[in-house]
């Protein structure tokens, strides 16, 4: 069964081609994983999970981006192509914790 | 506390900065406090309303609807503050000159304020919905005290309304004779400001292309993150690292204004009719 999900889980990938996707969860205001390695100067579709009871907002000034992600919802926050670098993102509600970094290789 | 306070602050302070602008810039108009009462209270409802939605919007359009809705509030306020520039070109001229006759000349005043009004709804209906978001999370949370939640939402709220009116205060200072070409200005770079805004919700959605990806970068000199930038950003649209796209907005809504304010003002119509 639960290699059947793990299958499942990826026929979305194999749909959409293109474009990569990554999973993020927040959990108690930290992202996990912490720093994602991507291709660089492709589009990356990052699908964030807020577990956490709280709403919070996906904001990076260098992916130029900024998204609410309500409690317990999940979004689509697409990205780049991007030049190979860092990119810091923040949980702009929790600051202190919710940190996190994509890296483009 | 601190933590509400800072982001109730950064949130208002970018709806006063616009409030305050363009109290300023109506000041001369009948009927202006009623329209900019009607616009703060209306946009606090709403806020409240897109903040309970919050989830239900996030979700559609397959995942892209925060961002729709952000582009279309951003597009609208764009559009309604080039047609207030346009509007005050055709009677502006007069204005600089007898602000009083002309406020007891005007019987349209009512419905440009209007106009101005919706932006001013569309400002903290943009800000506020985050801003009730974020409140109602630390309070469900049980991360702070209500009372701390409170006092420290109520201590932003205070100071960056008081930001706003300090603003507004400077802005009316402005002499008489430079002020229609003063705020004017003011509009018209917070029009294009908006306008590229929206341009980078609808690349966010992948509804337009980048283009160029960033045009520029000038991190190294205003990163987007400090103060002085934050204040730019909203003032003048200043991004230290802009899409292709949001350039292109900026400098297409400028355009389409300038030549607007152009072909409405009262010396071009004069001049075309001999």
């Amino acid at each position: 069964m639960k290699i059947l999900l793990f299958i499942l889980m990826f026929l979305p990938v194999l749909a959409l081609g293109a474009e990569v996707e990554y999973s993020l969860v927040i959990r108690n205001h930290v992202f996990e994983p912490s720093e994602i390695r991507v291709p660089a100067k492709q589009k990356i579709r990052l699908i964030v999970k807020n577990q956490d009871a709280t709403p919070e907002e996906f904001e990076s000034h260098e992916l130029n981006r900024e998204k609410v992600i309500p409690a317990g919802a999940t979004v689509k926050i697409l990205i780049g192509p991007l030049a190979p670098g860092r990119y810091p993102f923040v949980g702009e509600f929790h600051e202190a914790t919710a940190r996190g970094t994509v890296i483009a290789e | 506390m601190l933590g509400s306070a800072i982001i109730v602050f950064r949130e208002v302070f970018e709806a006063a900065l616009i409030i305050g602008i363009i109290a300023a810039a109506t000041k001369h108009l009948e009927g202006r406090s009623r329209w900019l009462a009607i616009g703060i209270s209306s946009g606090i409802a709403g806020s409240l309303l897109v903040a309970f939605l919050a989830e239900w919007i996030a979700g559609l359009a397959e995942g892209v609807g925060q961002e729709l809705l952000n582009a279309g509030i951003l597009g609208l306020a764009a559009l309604m503050l080039a047609w207030h520039n346009i509007w005050m070109a055709r009677h502006g001229i007069q204005l600089a000159q007898d602000a009083q006759a002309l406020g007891r000349e005007l019987n349209d005043g009512s419905k440009e304020m209007s106009a101005l009004g919706l932006v001013v709804a569309l400002c903290i209906l943009r800000e506020g919905s985050e801003t009730v978001l974020f409140l109602h999370g630390l309070l469900a949370g049980n991360e702070e005290t209500t009372s701390s939640v409170l006092v420290g939402g109520a201590l932003g709220l205070g100071l960056g309304v008081a930001t706003g009116i300090a603003l507004y205060g400077g802005f009316t200072k402005i002499p008489v004779r430079w002020f229609f070409a003063a705020t004017s200005g003011l509009i018209l770079v917070l029009a294009a400001a908006m306008a590229s805004q929206m341009a980078k919700f609808l690349a966010q959605a992948d509804l337009l292309p980048t283009l160029a990806m960033p045009v520029w970068d000038s991190s190294w000199l205003l990163p987007n993150g400090s103060p002085v930038a934050a204040f730019l950003r909203i003032l003048v649209g200043y991004d230290a690292q802009p899409l292709g796209i949001q350039a292109l907005f900026y400098a297409a809504t400028v355009i389409l204004i300038i030549v607007g304010m152009r072909a409405c003002s009262p010396a071009r119509r004069i001049a075309s009719a001999d």
